[in-house]
Order: C-alpha cells, then structure tokens, then sequence
C-alpha cells in the first residue's frame, strides 16, 4: 500500500521531487482513494503483512509475538524515552554509510547554512549558528542484520552564548530498523534498510533534514499514521507486558464522527483491571491473535455501553497511552519504558515497511 | 421477530425495491438519493433500515424486496457488529444472489477500524458479493449508484436471461480470480 493512495509504482527511492511528507490521509480527496479493485482484487487485504498477522482464506489464524523485555543498557537510550516522536517511513538509503558519518554531519549542516543564504529562516529575527552531530546508535538493533541506528542532532550556538560554547539541542531525529530482516528481502546491495524515522522539534527543521537526505541519498518519506486497527493491537499487546513500578492508567481517546464540534471520549482503565481483562482473553501466552484483540476492545467497549449508553465501537479510536508507550493515530509516539523500547520499534518498524512496499 | 424472505410477496410490475441496512443514515441517504437521480426504465423504491429485523406492524404494507444492500463503514467497528447482528434476520434464501455488502470509506485505511478479514469472511459465509466504495466522494457514489441499480434491475427479474442467482455466481467467481 502506497503511503496515502499516492502513486504506488515510484521506484524505491528514485524520485527526485522536493522533500514533501505526505499528510496522513484524514482527508477526503480523490488523491487518497484507493482503487477499489486493489482491495477486491487480491483475496487478501494488501496490508496482510502487517503485525506479521498473515491472514488465513478466513483471517484469525495466525499470531504475532509478544513483546519480550530486552537487554539494552538502559543509560544509553534514556535520551529517547518520554519525548513525542513523529513517525515517518522512509524508503531505502542509496550508498548510505557509517564510514562516512562524519562527512555527513559537515554536509548536512553546509547544506543548511546554504538553505539559510536562500531566505530559509525557522526563527526570524535570531541568529542561531547551527551545529549538526550525526552518530550511531549501536544499541537499538533487533538482530545482527539489522543496520544501527543513526540519530541526527541539530545544536543552537547563539553568539552571545558562543564563548561560553553552550549548546542547545534545538531538533533530533533517528533512523532505525528494528528485525527488518523478516520483512525486508532482496535488497540491492547498494541500499540501507533504516525504514523508520522518528523527529523531535520543529517541522521546518525535519524538512530541510529530511530534504537533505532524500538529496544525497535518493530516498522518499511519508508520514506514518497508525490506523485505529492497529492502535488497538497495541493497546491489547502492551497491557499484557509486565511493568516493574506502579503502572499509570491505561487510556483510550476516542473521537466522535459525524458532529458539528469535535467531541472526545476519555477511557482510563486501572492497568491491573486492564491486565486481569487481558488475561481472561489470552489463550496462548507469547502469542495474539486478531480474534482475542476483538474480544478484548469489545469487552471494554461493552463495559462502557453499559455505564454510558454510548457505542464507542462507532466511534475512531485516536490515542492510546499505556505504561509501556502512548502512540496517536497521527504517527505520534512516546515511549515510556527502556526495556521495551526494542519491541515498540519493531511493531513499528514493520508498520512503515508495510507502508512502503 | 420477523425473518426476511424474498418470496413471499407478489412482485409489482416493473419495479424494483431495495433495501439499505446500515448504522450511518447520512450516507444512506445520500446513496438513495444518487440512486433516484439516475435513468432508468423502471420505477425504484429504496428503503432505509438502519438495522435488522424490520418492525413487524408494517409488514403487511412492505413490498417484496428484490434485493439488499448492507453497508459497513470501514472507520467504524459498530457498523459491522451491526450487519452482523442483522444479518440473523435475513432468510437463507435472500442469499441466493439478493444480498450485497458494501464496504464504505476504503479510500481511508489510516483511519481503518475494521479488520480486511472479518470483510472476507463475511462474504465466504454469506456466499455474497463485496462492493468497495466511498461514498463520501461523489464521482465514486454516483458509479456505486449505477452498479447498484444494475444490481437491483437483474434481481427483480427486469433482465431477461440473467437471474440473482446466476449473476450472484458470476460475481463471486470473478473474486476468487
């Protein structure tokens, strides 16, 4: 599925367009709409792929694994964790390399000064002398094919503080690829699978980054929404993980279709009633599949017809927030918990390869 | 408690009756009207239900219907708990090519609240034919106008040569393709 309808058959890669990240698609033009015969066509949905759920003729049968605790030195990735990340898929980076990263942080941030030359300004007014810091991150891999991640930093040097060499870090953004292996096969041995990027600070900033780097390594990025489908997959899977502190309470924000003023419904749930519910519904530990999802939303939606008289199945599900991570329907996300930072990524990673495919 | 069935009423001379069933009225409506607003050469009559069964006091009033339309809107979870509930009151040979289901908002998977799945076994087990459409935009409700009409026209018997039936396994022979 191309990313919003946009036109499916682009090479990976190969356009030379402007850095233009598509809208998530919430709207209602012709561009977003999707062949019909593309959907009845195939006998399985196109995004079957998806959560590594591959339907049976008749859905239901398969699985998709739980997240398990990972080993990563908690210190190191600290820095990612309770900040709003945007989601982004990007396609695969052409001669992309770790030699080079250097080299990179020197260009990326001539190309920004020379953006600036053009009139390009994100604070009027504020000379900001702008540093860039291109680095791995070693620690955020699924498996040994994975590529390490990389995390772009941009820092603020104002004059007046430049004696005393303060930096500011004004806008970070990372590209990762959790377990894309499974997903990813046959690629050319030129390209670097980093499907995900994830940014954090002010979009004018993610556009000339991002402008930058679909220049120099032929790659294209949209915007990773996450459909209310897979919102509450991940409601589901990440209430059945366990949480060492006291846990905060589960939500679900639910929007209203179909009205004058937007209307939101908050549901906090107590995580340990939440993981009791989950419990009941689990028939296999380790392993979910779409049936137990639906009797676990349904169950809650029930709970709350009963309370309130009113259908939350009718109405879109926007935003979930649990003790492991909260992510919107927008491709928002924040993550909360280091030990399951690795299993977050690769749920998301494989929703942005499905995206590109 | 009343279960629909196709065959217990006379028909009425060239015209055709189709049934909507549906949680969202707007879109209902809206499709009805671009029905009516189409040529054809038979009298139509659209009824809106948003759920099944259909009250019982009326029923000595209702006419044959020829054909029915179940409409599921992809954002929204309710409106196929909803078919499905209905779908109890539709009697085993309304399936015989006299029900369609019609998938809504499929230019929106980002907004997607059903599952592709449940949509696919719907139709292996009520053996009907799946319509994808967005009916908000109104080049693809007009053409979804025109394929529901052809539709209704063949199973009220107005085509001579083609029966529900018939063209009800002709369509689920091209999905399986």
């Amino acid at each position: 599925m191309a990313a919003a309808g946009g036109p499916p058959s682009a090479p990976r890669g190969l356009t030379g367009r402007g850095f233009k990240p598509r809208p998530a698609g919430n709207g209602v033009g012709a561009g977003t709409v999707m062949e019909p015969r593309t959907l009845s066509g195939t006998g399985r949905p196109s995004w079957g792929l998806l959560l590594a759920r591959g339907h049976g003729p008749l859905g239901f049968s398969s699985s998709s694994q739980l997240l398990p605790p990972e080993n990563t030195d908690p210190q190191r990735i600290a820095f990612l964790l309770r900040k709003q990340w945007t989601l982004y898929s990007v396609t695969p980076l052409y001669r992309f390399s770790n030699a080079h990263l250097k080299n990179y942080s020197r260009l990326l941030s001539a190309f920004i000064a020379a953006e600036r030359q053009k009139g390009w300004a994100v604070e009027v007014g504020v000379e900001l002398d702008i540093k860039v810091a291109v680095s791995s991150l070693p620690d955020l891999k699924g498996s040994d094919q994975d590529h390490a991640a990389i995390l772009v930093e941009l820092f603020s040097r104002s004059p007046a503080s430049q004696k005393t060499s303060e930096e500011k870090l004004i806008w970070s953004g990372w590209f990762c690829c959790v377990c894309g292996d499974d997903f990813f096969e046959n690629v050319p041995e030129d390209f670097t699978c980093l499907p995900l990027f994830l940014t954090n600070g002010a979009e004018s900033y993610t556009a000339i980054v991002g402008s930058w780097f679909q220049k120099t390594f032929d790659c294209c990025f949209h915007r990773l929404a996450i459909s209310p489908l897979n919102l509450s997959w991940m409601a589901a899977m990440w209430t059945g993980c366990k949480v060492d502190k006291t846990a905060s309470a589960m939500e679900l924000i639910f929007s209203v279709p179909g009205l004058l003023q937007p209307l939101d419904i908050s549901y906090a749930i107590h995580p340990e009633d939440a993981k009791a519910l989950w419990d009941t519904v689990q028939k296999t530990p380790g392993e979910i599949t779409q049936e137990e999802v639906d009797i676990f939303m349904d169950c809650l939606y029930s709970h709350f017809h009963r309370h309130f008289k009113i259908r939350l199945s009718a109405a879109k599900l926007v935003k979930i927030s649990t003790a492991i991570a909260s992510a919107h329907c927008d491709g928002i996300i924040k993550f909360l918990q280091s030990q399951y930072l690795i299993g977050v990524l690769k749920l998301l990673t494989e929703l942005a390869i499905s995206q590109i495919q | 408690m009343s279960v629909l069935r196709p065959f217990d009423k006379l028909p009425a001379l060239n015209s055709a009756i189709l049934l909507l069933v549906g949680s969202d009225e707007g879109l209902q409506q809206k499709l009805a009207e671009a029905m009516l607003r189409e040529k054809k050469s038979f009298r139509i009559n659209i009824r809106i239900a948003t759920s099944l069964p259909l009250p019982s006091e009326g029923d000595h009033l209702r006419p044959r219907i020829d054909l029915i339309a179940f409409m599921i809107d992809i954002k929204s979870k309710y409106s196929l708990r909803n078919v499905e509930a209905s779908l109890a009151y539709v009697d085993a040979s309304f399936f015989l090519g006299k029900v369609c289901f019609l998938v809504t908002g499929v230019g929106r998977l980002n907004c997607c609240s059903v599952e592709m799945s449940a949509i696919w076994k719907l139709r292996e087990v009520y053996s009907s034919p799946v319509l994808f459409c967005e009916l908000e935009l109104e080049g693809i409700r007009v053409a979804t106008a025109q394929r529901l009409l052809r539709m209704l026209e063949i199973c009220a018997g107005l085509i001579p040569g083609v029966s529900a039936l018939y063209f009800g396994s002709l369509m689920s022979r091209s999905a399986n393709f």
